[in-house]
């Protein structure tokens, strides 16, 4: 593309300046959370003297042990369990003429706009008649059932595009129907499937409302449900709370950072179909 | 055996295909649909969490209108509407045009992560930043005290007047990155020979970006909108971190006002009512829109 001096300059710097949009927050979280406690930060300046005692302050502070286990304890409950209710059911909506598959997949999509907000309340009493208020299955169950809506859509999308004469030449072979989708069509489908994977640990590891409100002991919950409390507690440790959330972002962005080509990819094509 | 497959089977009802559907059904009906309903009936009584419920009619619907709280968190919601999908998708389209134009190389590449990037980090810790950078001692007020504009400086999330603007730069934050890489896969699916087309007439890139990029982006745009439109009516995680809905109710939004209503005021038959309506608002915005996908 012809285009004058100018106008890649003023390209460039639109760009840099929305680039930079993106990340200095993050930039002056790290840069704050490097200077001495109890000092006041001043601008995006790499301290002289950085204090990486501060992430482990910060750590042991917030107990950042125990809500690590626990966080993958929840996402362990949860990604597993709703990977496979989700394809199971996408496959089925897709493939097989199940009786009021239309009905139900319209039931699933209006689950897509569903805010949790709308079920938190009668979730609270329910999960407290079950006796299960407080232990991490209270936010491992309803987080499965909030993530359905979005999983069976994008299965069925997927499978939806699935060749029929694969199933078609199973079928010949002697396959029966879960021979032919475990042994064809899920290998064809591992694209699909670890995209919602990692759909599914960002949704859960960043969730905040349900542990917030059916788990009471901060330690319990997620990642993201402790560092609420923990801002609570050490709001005046600037330090502290930025080390902290920095500690809380790090798996989400390492995920997003390694997945980053497949992941964008794949969000892109479930996204528009 | 019969040989034609595709037929097998169709005839009849296929009820063992069910039984692929039945658990995922379950867990989604039992958690999420039927506490719905139950949400619903709470919006007709009068129930502090622990006593017994009293009949209440419409007396908590009705309160959604007269109410000037709750009004403020309705409106509140769409006022975010304008942070969350109007600005993103503005500067998605300027930022998605410019990466195109750009040799493709790390330059690109990096712009893009660097947008999507805090798409997925816990909006926890989103809150967490930008209520640093918002504070009075923060990097919003440095910044304009060495442009020389110190006068402006104050603690932007406590300001009456600018804590709603402020808060809703975070969501510009969030959501910039999806809709510009969203929108950035849209542009690449165009047909170059309809650019050529409206070369060919005189077009010139402006006219050239509306008569051939953003129809060609109908679908990308209606999915930014869905996405982000949602999030906006639906917010919590941010507000609740950061401004807890004040000062007074300026950033009050439904979802902390249910989350407040019910389990810090027990009063669960109006937090029930406004979540209901929420979800109908979200509804009734959120279909007319899946429409304009479909035309073509």
């Amino acid at each position: 593309m012809i285009s004058s001096r100018g106008e890649r300059i003023s390209r460039a710097v639109i760009l840099v300046a929305l680039a930079l949009f993106g990340v200095v927050p993050l930039v002056s979280l790290l840069t704050t959370a490097l200077t001495p406690q109890g000092s006041l930060p001043q601008g995006l300046v790499w301290p002289s003297n950085p204090q990486w005692q501060n992430f482990a302050d910060a750590w042991t502070a917030a107990n950042f042990l125990r809500l690590l286990e626990s966080s993958c304890l929840i996402v362990l409950g949860v990604v597993p369990i709703a990977l496979a209710l989700a394809t199971l059911a996408g496959y089925a909506l897709a493939q097989f003429r199940v009786p009021g598959g239309r009905v139900i997949y319209v039931a699933f999509l209006i689950g897509l706009t569903l805010p949790a907000e709308s079920l938190i309340t009668p979730l609270y009493y329910d999960l407290q008649s079950m006796g299960l208020l407080g232990s991490r299955l209270a936010v491992v169950i309803p987080e499965i059932a909030l993530l359905m809506p979005f999983g069976v859509f994008w299965m069925r999308a997927h499978f939806s595009n699935s060749e029929l004469a694969l199933t078609e030449a199973a079928r010949i072979d002697g396959a029966n129907r879960w021979q032919t989708f475990a042994r064809i069509h899920l290998p064809l489908a591992t694209p699909a499937w670890s995209a919602l994977a990692i759909l599914y640990f960002l949704a859960t590891w960043n969730q905040y409302l349900l542990p917030l409100v059916l788990i009471s002991d901060p330690s319990n919950r997620t990642m993201a449900g402790g560092l609420g409390a923990f801002q609570g507690q050490y709001g005046d440790n600037i330090q502290l709370l930025c080390a902290g959330s920095l500690i809380i972002i790090a798996p989400s962005l390492i995920v997003f950072l390694v997945f980053q080509r497949s992941f964008v990819r794949a969000l892109l094509a479930g996204a528009v179909k | 055996m019969p040989r034609s497959g595709v037929s097998r089977g169709r005839s009849r009802t296929d009820w063992r295909a069910l039984l692929w559907v039945v658990p995922a059904l379950a867990v989604y009906a039992a958690f999420v649909l039927f506490p719905l309903l139950q949400s619903l009936q709470y919006s007709f009584y009068d129930w502090d969490g622990i006593g017994t419920a009293t009949w209440a009619g419409f007396d908590n619907w009705a309160s959604l209108f007269t109410n000037p709280e709750l009004l403020h968190a309705i409106a509140n919601a769409f006022v975010l509407i304008l942070f969350y999908t109007l600005i993103p998708i503005v500067l998605g389209l300027i930022a998605a045009a410019l990466v195109r134009q750009v040799r493709p190389g790390p330059f690109g590449t990096v712009t893009r992560v660097a947008l999507f990037v805090p798409q997925v980090i816990p909006l926890v810790a989103a809150g967490i930043a930008w209520s640093w950078l918002y504070s009075q001692s923060g990097l919003v007020n440095q910044f304009l005290s060495a442009m020389g504009l110190g006068s402006l400086a104050r603690a932007w999330l406590g300001d009456f007047t600018f804590a709603l603007p402020a808060v809703g730069v975070i969501g510009v934050w969030v959501m910039l990155g999806f809709c510009t890489v969203l929108l950035l896969s849209g542009m690449g699916k165009i047909d170059p020979s309809l650019y050529e087309a409206a070369r060919l007439d005189g077009a010139g890139s402006v006219a050239e970006f509306f008569a051939v990029t953003l129809p060609g982006l109908r679908q990308e745009l209606v999915v930014c909108v869905t996405f982000t439109m949602i999030a906006a009516l639906t917010s919590f995680d941010i507000i609740q971190v950061s401004t807890q809905g004040g000062p007074g109710y300026q950033t009050l939004v439904p979802g902390v006002a249910v989350y407040r209503l019910a389990f810090l005021d027990q009063n669960i038959g109006q937090a029930s009512a406004l979540a209901i309506f929420l979800t109908l608002m979200v509804l009734a915005i959120i279909i007319p829109v899946q429409q304009l996908r479909r035309v073509r």
